[in-house]
């Protein structure tokens, strides 16, 4: 469109400048060049109307979650409106860099690698638990304001950032590292896996220690002792790697079994909703439900 | 260490409108479980007026006047009761329903079609319950 209203213009100047006779201009020329200044003055009004509509367009409204135990003042939590110019593939996390570099350097939220690989941005946007890193604007209803918080279930520590410690505490209490008494029998020998066995448990190498599973988990929020998804997921990981071998599967089969381990799980699927992994989390678990039942119904 | 703050309501049901299919199926599993559990209270009560009643005199039965027919048909004959029974339908229905889906989940069969299996749910619930209606509610008025 506004392309269009110069070149109009141009047109029109050029077979003025061809029709015209280089005498005194006519009464004829004096209206064409009257029309196309008033045509020039509308495509320009036209123009500045439409950079104030692009740029309405191009900024990005967030709502975000304030709270600061250490300031007097901040204790009492609140959203801070912050109006950030959008650009095409602008994510949630480069919005909130932003809006920190330029609006408020006490803006705080935990970040890293910027390509979902660190784990440290999952926060509750637009009430979902997503990585700020891999949430496009553009996926979320610019329209409203976004509202970006810390993650649900978890004690804020300040601002975005919550307090972690519980999640890698689950985390650990699986063992999450390879432990097999089923050692090859030369000392150098290679310890290989077979390639469907590394097809098995390909999804479940995936996690990065986010916490949006364990955040979305209904379960997880009433019973403070649950593994929770991600730590099972992880016991999955291992207890399914045949090269660990059966004494080291009844051990991992026994911390699943527990009161608090993968019994608790009401398939509600929340986790496997908002892994950004896209990790079959629930699949993971129930079919450790069944690894357990198997392992302990014996009819003879 | 940090001090922390509870959010309170937005940790839990203050974000409902959020929630997603398998969260409701799981709310309402939970809430039909339990009323079918309630009702099943109920219906003992009901039908342990057949105890007095079998012992009552060949006349009083034939002529409709012992405890457990007069106790079925002072009941069938409130409208609000007629509605419940609609609703103890839509209960069962579901329960039923979903319950089979949830079997389904624990054999790790169609996992990802989840939320659409629960949608199907409710809305044979939905069909099965109107379809009922009129059975209900014939003579009720
Ligand atoms: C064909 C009939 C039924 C089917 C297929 C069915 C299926 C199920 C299933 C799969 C569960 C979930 C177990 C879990 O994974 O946690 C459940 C829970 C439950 N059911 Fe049923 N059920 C049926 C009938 C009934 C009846 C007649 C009653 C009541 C007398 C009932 C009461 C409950 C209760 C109280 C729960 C637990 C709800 C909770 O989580 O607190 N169910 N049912
Ligand atoms: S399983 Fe998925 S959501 Fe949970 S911590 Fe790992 S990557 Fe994050
Ligand atoms: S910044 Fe590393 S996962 Fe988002």
């Amino acid at each position: 469109m506004s392309t269009d209203a110069p070149q109009t213009t141009d047109e029109t100047s050029e077979t003025s400048t061809e029709d015209a006779p280089a005498e005194a201009p006519s009464a004829g020329d004096r209206r064409r060049a009257q029309k196309q200044e008033r045509a020039a003055e509308r495509a320009r009004e036209e123009a500045e109307a439409e950079a104030a509509a692009e740029a309405a367009k191009n900024t990005v409204h967030l709502k975000v979650f304030r709270y600061d135990p250490e300031v007097e003042g901040k204790q009492e939590p609140r959203f801070d409106d912050f109006h950030v110019p959008y650009e095409k593939g602008m994510t949630v996390l480069d919005a909130l860099m932003y809006a920190r570099d330029t609006y408020d350097s006490s803006l705080t939220f935990r970040h890293s690698c910027r390509q979902a690989i660190c784990g440290s941005d999952a926060l509750f946007i637009d009430g979902s638990q997503r990585l700020g890193c891999k949430t496009q604007l553009s996926d979320l209803d610019m329209e409203t304001p976004i509202r970006v918080e810390p993650l649900p279930h978890a004690d804020v520590v300040k601002d975005l950032v919550v307090d972690m410690e519980h999640f890698y505490e689950q985390m650990e209490a699986v063992e999450p590292y390879f432990q097999t008494d089923d050692l090859p029998d030369e000392e150098l020998e290679e310890q290989r896996q077979s390639r469907e066995n590394r097809e098995k448990v390909k999804m479940s190498t995936r996690c990065i220690w986010c916490s949006a599973c364990m955040s979305s988990c209904n379960i997880a929020a009433g019973d403070n002792e649950y593994l929770g998804p991600a730590a099972i997921n992880k016991a999955y990981r291992f207890a399914m790697d045949e090269r660990e071998g059966e004494e080291m599967k009844q051990k991992r089969l026994e911390i699943l079994e527990q009161e608090h381990g993968v019994w608790r799980c009401q398939t509600q699927f929340s986790c496997t909703n908002v892994c950004p992994k896209d990790i079959p989390l629930t699949e993971h678990i129930q079919e450790l439900k069944r690894e357990a039942v198997k392992n302990n119904l014996k009819f003879w | 260490m940090s001090q922390s703050y509870n959010r309170g309501l937005i940790e839990d049901f203050g974000r409902w409108r959020e929630f997603s299919a398998g969260m409701w199926a799981w709310i309402f599993h939970k809430f039909t479980g339990w009323v079918l559990v309630g009702y099943l209270f109920t219906h003992i009560a009901v039908l342990s007026t057949a105890i007095p009643a079998a012992g009552a005199e060949e006349a009083v039965l034939t002529a409709g006047e012992d405890v457990y027919t007069q106790t079925i048909v002072t009941l069938e004959d409130l409208l609000l009761v007629r509605i419940l029974e609609v609703g103890l339908l839509a209960v069962a229905v579901f329960h039923i329903l979903n319950g089979t889906r949830l079997l389904l989940v624990d054999l790790g069969i169609g996992l990802e079609s989840q939320d659409k299996s629960f949608y199907a749910s409710l809305i044979l619930t939905g069909a099965i319950t109107v379809a009922s209606v009129p059975t209900f509610i014939a003579g009720a008025f």
